[in-house]
């Protein structure tokens, strides 16, 4: 019983991880990420 | 003979243990593929950018070909635009329920320095004086530094630093902050206090791992600690069969982690490195993805009868069975 309650909870949360990476891209969020990480971070390496 | 035929059969079906390093190699020659980077001090600025890669691999490393969720997720909460990242959390979710820590295990570029630098001939600390409370200082480092300083601590545009990557990340010194400044003149120019503030940090990582396994992962990586939440419910997850461990405690030795798979298999500190699996002797700890076998037998309705049909008659049908 327990191990079926993992499983479908292990399920659930995959299933809301898919439809709120679908819901950021909506978002754009990606678009930040994009920009964030194609350039340089200078607090990343240290520069601050 | 039958019996010492399949024990035989199943010890060979069991991975072994360099497998693990050559995924990790492997994995993190992929995601920091771009040579060119490497050669001439820069960064892909291409749009696989956008995507989030499961590890800690910082995108400011020449090579990465993607972007490193934790930072990622300071990037998005810290912008004027956004309070709360639904696409990185979203993304941390979905690979926390799939796989879990199976990430610091074979995934994380991080790790495989770490376990690289553990395998250096030096005397081994099992185990840190105060190291169960330590264990939960990831957690604050997520909370304080990855979440509520970049959301809150923002400057007069509303914009927040990455605080971890700022202050604490050593992933992002080592892959990043070093190979870019080491063939770059203007940001070797730049460099100050905070730069040595972190190579300190690596440096003291790097002692500490040759003498403790993954003192990163196990006291400092938020992003292990989002992980480890979810490896009691991952859909890959660890099973103790307790009619066949004889509590020998081999496992318990083996886990480099400090856990004891007996108790709890899929502890938040399991990094699904697999040695407890490969140790135990009656073959107790096996690892399993979504419903375990064990489970859909004991859902056995005993009216089907197709395990018995499939078994060509050669051997009676599986324990937990009713026909």
């Amino acid at each position: 019983m327990a191990e079926r309650r993992r499983y479908y909870m292990g399920i659930a949360c995959f299933v809301m991880g898919l439809a709120s990476v679908g819901l950021g891209l909506l978002r754009e969020e990606h678009l930040t990420v994009l920009k964030k990480a194609a350039a340089i971070c200078l607090e990343c390496i240290g520069i601050g | 003979m039958k019996n010492k035929k399949l024990t035989k059969k199943t010890a060979n079906k069991r991975p072994k243990q360099g497998i693990r390093l050559w995924v990790q190699i492997l994995f993190a020659a992929l995601t920091n593929g771009y040579v060119n980077g490497f050669i001439q001090s820069k960064i892909y600025t291409g749009p696989t950018k956008a995507l989030c890669v499961p590890g800690l691999n910082c995108y400011s490393c020449p090579g990465a070909l993607g972007a490193c969720p934790i930072g990622s997720l300071q990037a998005v909460i810290g912008s004027r635009n956004y309070q709360f990242s639904f696409y990185i959390i979203g993304f941390l979710m979905a690979v926390g329920a799939l796989i879990g820590r199976v990430v610091c295990g074979f995934l994380c570029p991080f790790g495989l320095v770490q376990d690289l630098l553990h395998r250096i001939p030096v005397p081994k600390i099992k185990k840190l004086p105060g190291e169960k409370y330590l264990r939960y200082l990831k957690y604050v480092i997520l909370v304080v530094f990855v979440l509520l300083l970049p959301m809150f601590a923002v400057n007069i545009i509303g914009q927040g630093d990455p605080w971890f990557c700022k202050w604490i990340c050593p992933s992002g010194t080592l892959l990043g902050g070093i190979p870019l400044v080491a063939g770059n003149p203007d940001l070797q120019a730049a460099v100050g206090w905070l730069f040595d503030w972190k190579v300190f940090l690596l440096v003291s990582v790097v002692v500490l791992s040759m003498f403790v396994y993954r003192p990163f992962c196990k006291f400092l990586c938020p992003l292990g600690a989002v992980y480890g939440v979810f490896n009691p419910i991952s859909l890959y997850h660890l099973r103790l069969d307790e009619e066949k461990c004889v509590d020998c405690g081999i496992c318990k030795k083996t886990c480099k982690m400090g856990i004891d798979p007996r108790k709890t298999p899929n502890s938040p500190e399991c990094i699904r490195c697999g040695d407890c699996v490969r140790a135990c002797p009656t073959e107790a700890l096996t690892k399993s993805f979504g419903i375990g076998k064990k489970a859909a037998a004991a859902s056995c309705t005993g009216s089907c009868a197709s395990c018995a049909g499939s078994c060509a008659g050669n051997s009676a049908p599986k324990e937990g069975h009713k026909n």
